[in-house]
């Protein structure tokens, strides 16, 4: 690593360490009632609240995000290679997926709860709906930006529609796709705790709202914090996954 | 080199071609008639819009055409329209995710050659195209010179018979070029392939031609054909020479600018 990435890294997690200290200072010296700031020490005392299953949670909750947003990702590249094979399907299906976006999908928690009953399964539903659009978007777009002249060239030398596919057009996408993909990793989160929100009896959003009845912040920022750890770690992955497929040239910036 | 009684491994007759769009018809080609010697560098000159491309096009197979012919091969220079081809265009075109000698071997995988022998090839061409030692770059690694000069190295691994170059050089600054020009006739010279080399370049055109076609946009015509006699080797002393600059007023002229 360079002396200036070194040198990025230490600020980057300066800032960090620092928010943490200015949180700690301010509800300690500024007489903050605990009810409506914890400490940052008192957050983390929090895992130690004896009937919160605080593991059992957080892995629901992980099962939704992880769950959906792998769904999504399949189905969002299957469908996107799809178009890029059928000209027809693309435009007779896309305008279609275009107004289904218009849709709040969060909206539709009540009605999955109808369809898919209570509990997880909404859930991956509602993680999925809402990462599956910005998935498919991109890859769309990265298949159809492919260069035409790049195109024309192995055209030239009679190339079959596969390797035309597999050498070309989807390394092509492949940067978008992960931009579709980062964007929808955020999104799967959000939208697997406001499913949870909205109807659930297991999970960290459920484990809010539980303890949001006997005014245990610290338990809620604890959750908080969890449900951002979940997100941090799926981004990561598909961080990590995006370097170690894609030449860094040819990532989107 | 060929001799004069060669068949013709390109003839084109009569080629016309129209673009539709709606109702409106845009005439790309009208009556383009032209032959290509076997081994024969010719330059196809014109401004934006003179057809151009769109001949390159056809010719590659790419593009279809109203009426006319456009055939290539002889009894003596077969040709498989498959695997015959090279094309270099004004952008260098190598995928951003292979290294350089990957990106040469491109055609070489499509077309299903034996890779090994392939890769060695690969490297003799790098090596001929003066890119011995970047053969594990990636392209942002390299200059804009340096990524044609791969494209070009692309474009002949499967030993096609016909190099089809559409303003190869465009995009480069004018010194790099330069040397572009003469790194080329090195190679064609080398290689004895036939290419046709596309240009708005009027110098460009007549420093590397054997022949020059002349293409006029609005209307899209062939204005002329013509060879192109000038010492051999063609060396940058022969731009400032007497008969270069016959070449380029002729050309000048029938583009409408002189």
């Amino acid at each position: 690593m360079s002396g200036e990435a070194v040198r990025r890294y230490v600020l980057a997690i300066l800032a960090h360490v620092a928010v943490i200290v200015v949180w700690y200072v301010f509800v300690s010296y500024g007489h903050v009632p605990s009810f409506v700031m914890p400490t940052p020490v008192a957050t983390v005392a929090a895992l130690g609240g004896t009937n919160y299953d605080w593991i059992g949670n957080t892995l629901v909750t992980a099962s939704e995000i992880f769950g959906g947003y792998f769904l999504a990702v399949i189905v969002g590249v299957i469908i996107a290679i799809a178009f890029s094979w059928s000209s027809v399907a693309e435009a007779a299906v896309m305008p279609l997926l275009v107004s289904l976006n218009m849709i709040p999908k969060v909206a539709l928690g009540p009605l999955f709860i109808v369809w898919f009953s209570y509990g997880i399964m909404p859930n991956t539903i509602i993680a999925f709906s809402i990462s599956f659009f910005p998935i498919l978007l991109n890859t769309a777009r990265g298949f159809r930006e492919v260069e035409p002249e790049l195109l024309e060239l192995v055209r030239s030398l009679r190339s079959s529609k596969w390797q035309t596919f597999i050498k070309i057009q989807l390394p092509s996408a492949l940067p978008y796709i992960f931009s579709g993909m980062k964007v929808g990793a955020i999104l799967a989160v959000a939208g697997a705790i406001v499913g949870e929100f909205l109807g659930s009896s297991r999970g960290l959003g459920y484990l809010m709202l539980q303890v949001q009845v006997t005014l245990d912040t610290a338990a809620m920022f604890m959750a908080v914090i969890l449900i951002t750890l979940l997100g941090v770690i799926l981004y990561g992955i598909v961080l990590g996954l995006e370097r170690l497929v894609i030449v860094r040239d040819a990532r989107v910036k | 080199m060929s001799t004069p009684v060669a068949k013709p491994f390109i003839r084109v007759n009569g080629l016309r071609k129209v673009y539709r769009k709606g109702n409106q018809e845009f005439l790309a080609i009208s009556d383009a008639t032209f032959e290509v010697a076997p081994g024969e560098l010719v330059s196809l000159v014109g401004p934006s819009g003179c057809g151009k491309t769109t001949l390159l096009k056809v010719l590659a197979g790419l593009q279809d055409y109203d009426s006319g012919e456009a055939r290539i091969g002889s009894a003596t220079h077969p040709f498989d329209p498959s695997r015959d081809i090279g094309m270099v265009f004004q952008q260098a075109l190598l995928l951003k995710w292979r290294r350089v000698l990957q990106n040469v071997m491109l055609p070489a995988e499509i077309l299903g050659l034996p890779i090994r022998e392939s890769r060695e090839r690969a490297g003799e061409l790098l090596a001929m195209v003066g890119l011995t030692g970047f053969e594990d770059k990636y392209p942002y690694e390299l200059s804009g010179g340096m990524q044609q000069r791969a494209a070009i190295a692309r474009a002949l691994i499967h030993d096609p018979k016909l190099i089809l170059m559409d303003e190869p050089f465009g995009a480069l600054d004018a010194l790099t070029r330069e040397k572009m020009n003469l790194e080329l006739l090195n190679i064609w010279k080398r290689s004895g392939k036939t290419i046709l080399f596309v240009t708005h370049g009027i110098s460009e055109a007549v420093f590397l031609g054997t022949r020059v076609i002349v293409l006029t946009a609005s209307p899209a015509r062939m204005a002329d054909n013509i060879k192109i006699e000038l010492p051999e080797p063609r060396t940058l002393d022969v731009k400032t020479s007497e008969t270069f600059g016959e070449y380029s007023r002729r050309i000048y002229h029938l583009l409408g600018l002189g």
